[in-house]
């Protein structure tokens, strides 16, 4: 069953950006992109785990800054020809308000 | 296109290797100067010629293989006429004439025709069935006949009939190289090398028929065989003839130019008409014709510097080798290895690992050499080969190659040949060698791009571009050469970095998505590359009127701090000309101990760097050393990064001005200012030189009588010493020529390319002429950096610390608990 979190407004988030959510199971990362869709993703990089959170957001995409990895936002797959996958969690907005369904951990502070 | 009317014309006659690459030479050198029209037989745009191998084999496609597509022709606005030939050339009015009688006048006119396969005069040798090694229309065909026939036989075992025989084994066919003589390649091989080779393209199933000559071609409505001078005869559904190349002059020799074996040129590639270039194939240049690309190349770039008017380049003449491009079978050769009486020769064979080297020595130096199964060292002994060097002192151990005589120094490309697989190369992202060869070699790589992508070697700071293109070159010989020059600016557009900057300027473009817009970027928000570089244009362009876009800036630029590996973030607070004072350091030490910083470490340009600090605390460390008066170092910065400076006349017994005092100007006239990519400067007492100000983009050498200029060095993976730019003998002229200086780069540098590559591409001279000699010009640069400054100069970290600048970039946006 999936348990919907309130995490903030859209409008915190920066478009072609990213804000990072704690969580005890470490970082996730949430996008937004130009068109003002959301997406979560764990903020470590399949490549050595660089935070992802601070990379380049291009697209429905994210550039990692430590070395260039391409992370497909939507999959968390890297984009060929680097392999590796990086976890999702789902992610909506609904009137203005990002939504994050944290897989494995839950509820809010 | 008003102006068309009043440009000169410039007729290119062959869409080939050589032409193209002359027109891409002149567009980078003179954009603007000629109308330019190209007329090509061949129905398609310019494509790798070098490259048919591999698409014979199977290994590549048509499309892989172009080079420039039609609408690259369009982009620059050529005219191209494909599929039509020229039948003649009227000098007396200036005009060429096309098949369907067409006149079209030029004012310059490039003949770039190549050359024809020669096709030996045997009865039969016009069968259907029947045809040489040169165009795509060839490989179709040769494709075409592989699914329908069994039999082919190619007549020719050098280069061109290896290739074509082991293309056509690999589609199918049964396969029979006939050779006139005993010996495969026999131009770049020796006897006992090209032995080798025909071992081991025997163990692939190729057949071989040498000595032996070809009398006749057998066949009625198509060939059905081939009878030899022996009378013995070999079924054959497809005969591939090829067994050389003759230049293809005709056209010029009718218009009554001279002509010997290829079109006569001299050294500015110009022929006995002056108004009339030749390059390529077709031309005969001191005595020699060549049929490899990289000497067409350098005539290329010659005879474009020619015509852009620019007439200081000549042609020399060019020294050649060749590796042969049969996957899985290493050979190289290079120079002349004929034997003579004056000439020694050095020699290993190695049976058991299949390797064979031969080197020919003459008056101390390397004048030849062949190298089958262990290549490596190939292009360390063509280095020595064309730099004429002495090899005496390492002769007993010359055929060990470089890595057995610790020779890595003589240039770069010796010391990647002579690396170990296990070598890094990419310091940055630690790629080591062997992964970058078995990704180029695997995944068949051929260009820089590309071997980013797959391996991420260079991908970062860039500076091991230059190990990894000589990593590429070596490992696919000739192959490399052939990547096309105008680089665009990344791949989400074809338009190169010059044009972007023009564009902007001339359509006034103000944001991102506008010039994205305008210039029909292919991707819809750009990437890591074009943004920033996007996003630096226009700052550049426009001061005080662009709005910085932060999410187009790199992290350390968005945060003004750098990025480690861990996600930690570095401070490095800036130290005016590298001077500090107790409070400040006192100040520093609070802080490191505040924030529990891990690490304190002085930099080498003479800061102190806080390392391991964490993003949310970022805007306290910073507003506790703003408290202590310190700003942002902006050691994260793709702009002025530091002043380092020697004690100077203050202190030092040597010291003949105030280096330590003009370093501390120049940092706080140009702090906070955006360049393309970073720039250090240095400021030295005297010419002992203590702060090493000679390898620096800019460093300035006091003397007694004033300051010397030198700019556009660099230390990092590249050591490259400054050039001397001028002297001068007050510090204002000092000041007013360095920001000059940087003003022009940051108008004409691209994105990333440090200075000392700015002025390689620019030219010293040009930067001289502009920024000394015209005087006018630099006090106009002066006053726009001066200008942009205004907009600059604001401390980032106070912004962020007091002023709540991005606030939301420190905080997490949310934390959330287990249930
Ligand atoms: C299969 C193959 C493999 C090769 N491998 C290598 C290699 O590994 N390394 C290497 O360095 N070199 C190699 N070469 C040689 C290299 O491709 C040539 O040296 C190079 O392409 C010559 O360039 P060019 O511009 O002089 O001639 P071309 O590239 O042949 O261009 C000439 C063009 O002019 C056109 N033309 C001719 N006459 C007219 C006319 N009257 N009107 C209009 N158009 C005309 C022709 O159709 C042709 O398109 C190889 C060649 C072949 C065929
Ligand atoms: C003829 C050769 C040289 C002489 C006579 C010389 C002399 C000096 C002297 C007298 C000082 C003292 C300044 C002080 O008291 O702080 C000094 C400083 C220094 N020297 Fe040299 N030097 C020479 C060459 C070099 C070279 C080649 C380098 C490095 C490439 C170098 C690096 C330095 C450095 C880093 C300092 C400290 C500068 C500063 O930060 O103040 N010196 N040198
Ligand atoms: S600080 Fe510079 S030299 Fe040192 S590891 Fe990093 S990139 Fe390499
Ligand atoms: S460069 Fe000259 S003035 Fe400066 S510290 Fe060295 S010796 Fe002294
Ligand atoms: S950690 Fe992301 S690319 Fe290396």
């Amino acid at each position: 069953m999936t348990q919907w979190i309130e995490i903030g407004a859209l409008t915190d988030i920066p478009r072609l950006g990213s804000r990072v959510v704690r969580t005890p199971g470490g970082n996730i990362a949430v996008f937004r992109t130009e068109s003002d869709e959301v997406f979560a993703l764990d903020d470590r990089c399949p490549h050595k785990g660089g935070p992802l959170s601070q990379g380049i957001v291009h697209n429905k995409r994210v550039t990692c800054p430590l070395h260039n990895f391409v992370i497909e936002l939507a999959s968390g797959q890297a984009v060929a020809p680097d392999e590796g996958c990086t976890h999702t969690h789902p992610a909506k907005v609904e009137n203005g308000v990002v939504w994050l369904s944290v897989r494995q951990a839950a509820a809010v502070s | 296109m008003l102006d068309k009317v009043t440009k000169q014309k410039l007729v290119v006659i062959g869409n080939g290797m050589a032409g193209i690459r002359t027109v891409e030479a002149l567009l980078e050198r003179a954009p603007d100067l000629y109308d330019i029209t190209v007329f090509g037989s061949e129905p398609y745009g310019n494509y790798n010629r070098i490259l048919l191998s591999p698409v014979l084999a199977g290994e590549k496609t048509v499309d892989d293989i172009m080079l420039n597509t039609v609408d690259w022709y369009e982009d620059n606005n050529i005219t191209l006429r494909k599929g039509e030939t020229i039948t003649m050339i009227d000098r007396r009015t200036c005009e060429v004439v096309t098949e369907a009688g067409e006149r079209v006048p030029y004012d310059r006119l490039l003949i770039a025709t190549g050359s024809n396969p020669i096709m030996l005069p045997l009865p039969g040798k016009d069968l259907p069935g029947v045809i040489g090694f040169r165009d795509i229309y060839d490989v179709d065909r040769m494709i075409k006949a592989s699914t329908d026939y069994r039999n082919a036989v190619v007549i020719g075992g050098g280069l061109l009939g290896l290739e074509a025989a082991n293309g056509l084994m690999k589609r199918g066919m049964n396969v029979t190289v006939v050779h006139l003589l005993d010996t495969l390649m026999e131009r770049q091989l020796d006897p006992v090398a090209g032995g080798l080779l025909r071992k081991s393209l025997e163990e692939r199933g190729m057949v071989f028929k040498m000595p032996a000559q070809t009398q006749a071609i057998l066949g009625e409505d198509r060939v059905t065989g081939v009878r030899f001078g022996d009378g013995t005869e070999l079924p054959a559904d497809l005969v591939v003839m090829a067994v050389g190349i003759r230049p293809n002059f005709e056209l010029a020799k009718k218009a009554g130019l001279y002509c010997e074996r290829g079109i006569v040129v001299s050294d500015t590639m110009q022929t006995y008409d002056g108004r009339i270039y030749a390059v390529g194939e077709c031309v005969q240049h001191r005595r020699q014709t060549y049929g490899l690309v990289a000497p067409l190349f350098d005539q290329a770039k010659v005879c474009a510097n020619h015509l852009a008017m620019k007439g200081f380049a000549t042609y020399d003449g060019s020294v050649t080798s060749t590796k042969l491009k049969v996957t899985g079978i290493d050979l190289f050769s290079a120079g002349d290895f004929a034997p003579g009486p004056d000439k020694e020769e050095i020699v290993l064979q190695d049976a058991n690992r299949g390797v064979y080297k031969r080197i020919i020595l003459k008056d101390k130096k390397i004048v030849g050499a062949v190298l089958y199964g262990d290549t490596i060292d190939g292009p360390w002994y063509f280095q020595h080969l064309r730099d004429g060097t002495d090899v005496s002192h390492m002769r007993e151990r010359l055929v060990f190659g470089a890595a057995n005589l610790g020779d890595g120094g003589v240039s770069g490309q010796s010391s990647v040949a002579a690396m170990s697989d296990e070598t890094e190369i990419c310091g940055c992202n630690g790629v080591c060698k062997g992964a970058i060869v078995k990704a180029i070699s695997e995944k068949k790589l051929f260009t820089l791009d590309d071997v980013r992508a797959h391996t991420k070697a260079s991908s970062s700071c860039g500076s091991c571009t230059g190990l990894v293109e000589q990593v590429l070159a070596f490992t696919l010989g000739g192959d490399y050469s052939a990547a096309p020059k105008v680089k665009p600016l990344c791949k989400c557009t074809d338009h190169s970095h010059d044009d972007v900057r023009r564009v902007i300027v001339e359509q006034q473009l103000k944001t991102i998505p506008a010039v994205m817009r305008f210039m029909e970027w292919k991707t819809l928000n750009g990437c890591h590359s074009c943004r920033p570089a996007l996003n630096y244009y226009l700052l550049a362009t426009w001061p005080g009127e662009y709005r910085d876009d932060q999410q187009s800036r790199f992290i350390n630029e968005r945060v003004h701090a750098n990025i480690q590996k861990d996600g930690t973030y570095s401070v490095v607070p800036r130290m005016w000309g590298g001077v500090t004072t107790p409070s400040e350091l006192r100040a520093i030490a609070d802080v490191a101990e505040k924030f529990n910083i891990p690490t304190v470490k002085v930099t080498g340009g003479q800061r102190i760097d806080l390392l391991g600090v964490k993003k949310e605390d970022l805007p306290a460390v910073w507003a506790d050393l703003n408290d202590a008066g310190m700003v942002s170092g902006h050691a994260y910065a793709k702009g002025l990064r530091t002043v380092k400076t020697c004690v100077g006349s203050e202190w030092c017994r040597f010291g003949t001005q105030d280096s330590t005092g003009l370093g501390v100007k120049l940092e706080k006239f140009m702090w906070g200012s955006w360049t393309p990519a970073k720039v250090k400067l240095g400021v030295s007492g005297c010419p002992r030189n203590c702060a090493e100000a000679t390898c620096k983009d800019v460093g300035v050498v006091c003397v007694d009588s004033g300051y010397e200029i030198h700019f556009a060095g660099a230390a990092g993976l590249h050591i490259k010493g400054t050039e001397f730019l001028t002297k001068v003998e007050t510090e204002d002229e000092c000041l007013e020529v360095i920001v000059a200086l940087t003003q022009l780069y940051r108008e004409e540098g691209w994105y990333l390319e440090r200075m000392y590559k700015w002025c390689d591409r620019v030219g010293l001279e040009q930067i001289r002429k502009r920024v000394v000699d015209d005087v006018a010009n630099r006090k106009a640069l002066f006053a726009r950096f001066g200008y942009s400054q205004q907009f600059a100069q604001t401390d980032p970290w106070a912004e962020r610390a007091s002023r709540g600048v991005d606030r939301n970039e420190f905080a997490p946006l949310a934390e959330l608990e287990l249930a």
